[in-house]
């Protein structure tokens, strides 16, 4: 596909400054819910084949996840994805609760909890993603599964899907600090623009492509 | 030949299809609304699978079509490619798994309804081969790890909630 052989350093390094600023805005609200000292990684930015785009979180990783549509100027999807240990202590942290992922039935307290988290989490990211883009987004409410990672990042990348045979993946964890060297992490969020979202922050950020 | 051969694991990507001879085994892990066929002559003992994302080429926004990618393109593909090593179209047979809806979306564009609509695509792309569909684990709101291995035509399924089951 055209655009991806025209793919520069500079490209990407402008998608990891996007997801940057919304991860940080992100982290910052988490630290304010929880009252905990939160930090974060240097966003990653990949651009995966299709066929190996299920292994970014490893395809039968059990996690717990939200499901975020992105709707406006720089449609995509977003996923925020706990692992076992972080959903429980999440939840744990919310909700005085000590619940487990593979329990069938998860209270409908431990869910709801851990969605008004992520709608927090991803209004924080995707607000001041368009802020900084000047790109009007809007988030949609998030939809929530516990199931291998790589089956429910389908509905992220089909729509990827659509238009190539890449998908492009902002990735970021966010963790709790411990000390200045050691973080715990807390969960890890994934941002899918769709192709033409892609394009568009770019030129926003006044990145041509060539 | 008297050495004994380990089975050897071929592991098959999203939006891409392998085949495998017996001792070898095919593998397709985290099926979520995609769907993993696979077509097989238990004679034989050789089999494919293809792990597709959407029903129809004709969904295809940009001009060049990944064919592995779509129900109709890649069963036609793994049928003539199953055909020149030597498989006769009558003896293949076929299984499915996948095409579940992992999350229950409250906005319900078309997308969303994306694991049914490949199950049904790869019923008629089946048909239209004439080929028998012998069973499936399709649907639900599962993810799906698919194992199979042409010595048997066996096709092993494991799920996170509902462990493993051989259909």
């Amino acid at each position: 596909m055209k655009l991806i052989e025209q793919m520069q350093p500079i490209h990407l390094d402008a998608l990891k400054e996007a997801g940057n600023i919304g991860a940080g805005h992100a982290a910052t609200a988490l630290s304010q819910l929880l009252h905990k000292k939160v930090d974060m990684s240097i966003p990653s930015v990949k651009i995966i084949p299709l066929y190996e785009a299920k292994t970014i979180m490893g395809e039968e990783t059990l996690v717990a996840a939200l499901y975020f549509d992105i709707s406006g100027e720089a449609p995509g999807s977003m996923f925020l994805m706990f692992q076992e240990k972080e959903a429980s202590d999440l939840i744990y942290s919310l909700t005085g609760q000590t619940i487990h992922l593979l329990n069938g039935r998860l209270d409908p307290l431990a869910v709801s909890a851990l969605q008004e988290a992520g709608n927090i989490l991803a209004g924080s990211y995707v607000s001041a993603l368009a802020d900084f883009t000047s790109l009007p987004m809007q988030v949609s409410i998030p939809s929530f599964a516990v199931d291998m990672a790589g089956a429910l990042l389908d509905s992220g990348l089909i729509e990827a899907s659509e238009v190539g045979d890449y998908a492009i993946v902002i990735d970021t964890v966010i963790g709790e600090t411990k000390n200045s060297e050691n973080s715990t992490p807390l969960g890890q969020f994934f941002l899918l623009p769709n192709i033409e979202a892609f394009e568009k922050i770019l030129k926003s950020l006044g990145v041509r492509l060539l | 030949m008297t050495s004994i051969r380990t089975e050897k694991l071929i592991k098959v990507g999203m939006a891409d299809w392998k085949l495998a001879f017996s001792p070898q085994v095919l593998r397709t892990s985290g099926l979520g609304s995609c769907v993993g066929i696979v077509v097989y002559d238990s004679q034989k003992k050789v089999g494919a699978l293809s792990h597709i994302m959407l029903p129809d080429s004709t969904l295809a926004k940009d001009g060049k079509v990944n064919r592995a990618k779509f129900a109709d393109t890649a069963l036609n593909d793994i049928v003539s490619e199953l055909v020149s090593k030597g498989c006769a179209l009558p003896s293949l047979k076929a299984k499915m798994a996948g095409g579940a809806q992992m999350f229950r979306f409250t906005s319900g564009t078309d997308m969303m309804r994306i694991g049914p609509r490949n199950v049904d695509a790869v019923k008629k792309a089946l048909m239209e081969n004439n080929i028998p569909l012998l069973a499936e684990d399709t649907g639900g709101n599962k993810g799906r790890t698919i194992t199979f291995y042409p010595e048997t035509g066996c096709l092993h399924i494991r799920t996170i909630h509902e462990g493993e089951q051989v259909i």
